[in-house]
């Protein structure tokens, strides 16, 4: 059994949902960014999505371009964020998950990529601009590596493309809260429950739900009834608060120890 | 030969598909469905002729460009004069094709991301003659270099928003305009000025400027009886060009030359020369080639024309260029200046800056070739909108 699986089996025996918290790598710099993911494990994160920078990130929101764009200035490119993942993998087991734009990954080279990254102690792979049309190209190298294909599913995927998807789906499915880009505007968590609870009774495989979920209110009132909630502008706006400050790793680990007991109360 | 591109897919051999997010995929597959309904449908092809008839003004005249052919002493050039069409390039073909698009789909707002100004000013007007609203993405850069095109852009009741990110120029417009369809897909119609994008737009686009092509066949034929021996024609994304060359691509005689901008030179870093000088990668929902560093990210272009400034091109064209049925060569700024003067001044005709980088290979190539030998050149739009760029390259100032 993956990390992954795991990780999401064991939380589903306590009834709890798992927080994953989305940070760009390499922002601000690789050094921190590799602290900030010790802080995360260790204050209640149960899978991280760690972004690889990309000069044009298109489904991103102005938070998380512009982290893109304090990580590419400090140095970062995909080759140092595998590194990074080498380096956190020597302290923690949480599952990690590389999530980004298919460019680097294709430049780079889809078999090599796959071979490095599992390596590395990657767990799986999010792409937002390689639907299931494209995955073909992708997918095999990943399976051989061992790595898990994460797709995404939107509020505009129909109902049958949707049965399709998540019947092939790997490690979890990612549920796109709103017809949007990343950190933009409020959620209605009334709306995403049905289309999540719709999904769940598609497939075994867990679903969480990302894109708008900024406070432990919102954390808690999507936890009720998906498998997993992804937190990422709210905690890149405070990694970008921060920056190199001495409070950095303090104020994050606050944030997301937060989050935790929210929705650690809301399970028990 | 043999050419079925882009296959059931959207692919053009490894180029094209489809590389956007989850969100925005279900609309390109009803878009896609909706375009092969309009392309099999008689009333919609009557529509489409009768706009470009009576509002464009088309047939664009073929030109034989006498004076500019005597000066360079050899082969006979004919210029298609897409600058003569309604808002001065060629831009409206497409724009009144995909608008109509948009209405048979019942899309009520569109969309557009614009460089030089000129593929957001034909949006804005379509907008403005089907009573549509619109909303255009311009890089702020862009905004500074064509003023004109914004005010008239305004004039014609759109809204236009400065595009501060990245590089502000033609490709973050671009990622801007993605953003908001992603955000309005429900009822808001993309109209990609480019035969680049995720697939069904690189070949919808190229159909619709295939009336480019199409014409200056029958109309070489009506002057001089055969085809021509080359075509000619400017690359940015590449519209232009697909629409010149595509008639042609089965005629093995005829060459087929595309002009990137190789702004102060491809051995520098500040180029738009995404065939000579980049290689492939995956940005704005095709694959194609890109100019790009060695982790994938992407390069600024540079190029003096904003209509040429984009790190990328459409898919067909990188095909083709493996193929080898197509040749890719580059212009710098400063023998797109020079050809800019020299059209203007022999032909009385001013060309846009992205279709004097055309000139200037026309310039390179005809006197290389026999004096019974034709060379077919798209003049894709007038130079109006770019005097003020020409006068600072110039040292005038006003």
């Amino acid at each position: 059994m993956s990390r992954i699986s795991k990780t999401f089996a064991a939380l589903k025996q306590n009834r709890e949902t798992a927080l994953i918290p989305f940070l760009t790598a390499g922002d601000p710099d690789l050094e921190t960014s590799a602290k900030l993911v010790r802080t995360l494990a260790k204050s209640g994160a149960d899978l991280i999505e760690l972004g690889v920078p990309f000069s044009d990130p298109m489904a991103d929101g102005p938070t998380i371009q512009a982290a893109s764009e304090r990580a590419l200035a400090a140095g970062a490119t995909l080759e140092k964020v595998l590194q990074l993942v080498t380096e956190v993998r020597r302290d923690t087991q949480v599952p990690l998950v590389l999530m980004g734009y298919y460019n680097p990954i294709f430049r780079y080279g889809v078999e090599g990529f796959a071979a490095a990254a599992a390596a590395a102690g990657v767990d799986g792979l999010l792409l937002v601009d390689l639907p299931p049309e494209q995955t073909d190209e992708i997918a095999p190298a990943l399976e051989k590596a061992g790595l898990d294909l994460i797709t995404l599913l939107a509020p505009t995927t129909p109902p049958e493309r949707m049965r399709r998807l998540a019947a092939a789906a790997q490690g979890y499915l990612y549920y796109v809260s709103m017809t949007g880009v990343t950190g933009t505007a409020a959620i209605s968590p009334a709306a995403i429950k049905q289309a999540v609870e719709e999904l769940k009774g598609m497939t075994e495989v867990p679903v969480g739900v990302g894109f708008g979920i900024s406070t432990v209110a919102d954390a808690k009132a999507v936890g009720e009834f998906a498998d997993g909630v992804v937190v990422g502008s709210a905690l890149v706006k405070i990694i970008a608060e921060y920056g190199q400050s001495e409070e950095l790793q303090a104020q994050v680990g606050a944030f997301i120890a937060s989050l935790k007991q929210g929705l650690v109360e809301q399970a028990g | 030969m043999t050419y079925q591109y882009p296959d059931e897919r959207g692919h053009f051999g490894q180029y094209g598909g489809r590389y956007v997010a989850e969100t925005l995929m279900p609309a390109l597959l009803e878009l896609e469905e909706a375009y092969l309904e309009i392309s099999q449908d008689p009333t919609f092809k009557k529509e489409f002729a009768y706009y470009l008839k009576n509002y464009v003004g088309r047939p664009s005249p073929l030109y034989y460009a006498e004076r500019l052919s005597r000066e360079l002493g050899g082969a006979k050039i004919y210029l298609k004069r897409e600058d003569l069409n309604h808002t001065g390039a060629h831009k409206v073909n497409n724009t009144v094709g995909q608008i109509l698009l948009a209405r048979r789909m019942g899309k009520q707002k569109v969309i557009a991301e614009t460089g030089a100004g000129q593929h957001g000013v034909a949006t804005a007007t379509v907008a403005a003659l089907f009573g549509m609203e619109c909303e255009i993405f311009m890089g702020k850069e862009d905004i500074r270099r064509q003023a004109l095109n914004v005010f008239r852009m305004k004039l014609l009741g759109a809204k236009v928003h400065e595009v501060t990110s990245g590089t502000a120029t033609l490709k973050d417009a671009m990622n801007d305009a993605l953003r908001h369809w992603v955000t309005h897909v429900r009822d808001t119609f993309y109209i990609i000025g480019t035969v680049a994008g995720p697939h069904p737009y690189p070949q919808l686009v190229r159909d619709f400027q295939s009336v480019i092509g199409e014409e200056a066949r029958q109309q070489l034929q009506e002057a001089e009886g055969r085809l021509p021996d080359a075509a000619i024609a400017c690359i940015g994304g590449g519209s232009n060009a697909m629409g010149t060359f595509y008639p042609f691509i089965k005629d093995a005689s005829v060459r087929l030359i595309g002009v990137e901008a190789a702004g102060l030179g491809v051995d520098t870093d500040k180029h738009a020369a995404s065939i000579s000088a980049g290689a492939p990668g995956v940005l704005h929902g095709n694959k194609t080639y890109l100019l790009q560093n060695e982790d994938g990210q992407i390069n600024h272009a540079h190029s003096i024309s904003a209509g040429l400034d984009y790190p990328g091109v459409g898919p067909e064209h990188a095909h083709l260029q493996d193929l080898g049925r197509a040749e890719y060569v580059s212009i710098t700024d400063d023998e797109a200046l020079e050809a800019f003067q020299t059209l203007t001044r022999v032909e009385g005709i001013i060309p846009a800056l992205e279709s004097a980088h055309a000139i200037a290979q026309v310039m390179k190539l005809a006197p290389t070739m026999d004096k019974d030998q034709l060379l077919l050149v798209c003049l894709s739009g007038r130079g109006d909108k770019d005097i003020h760029t020409v006068a600072e390259a110039m040292g005038v100032q006003f």
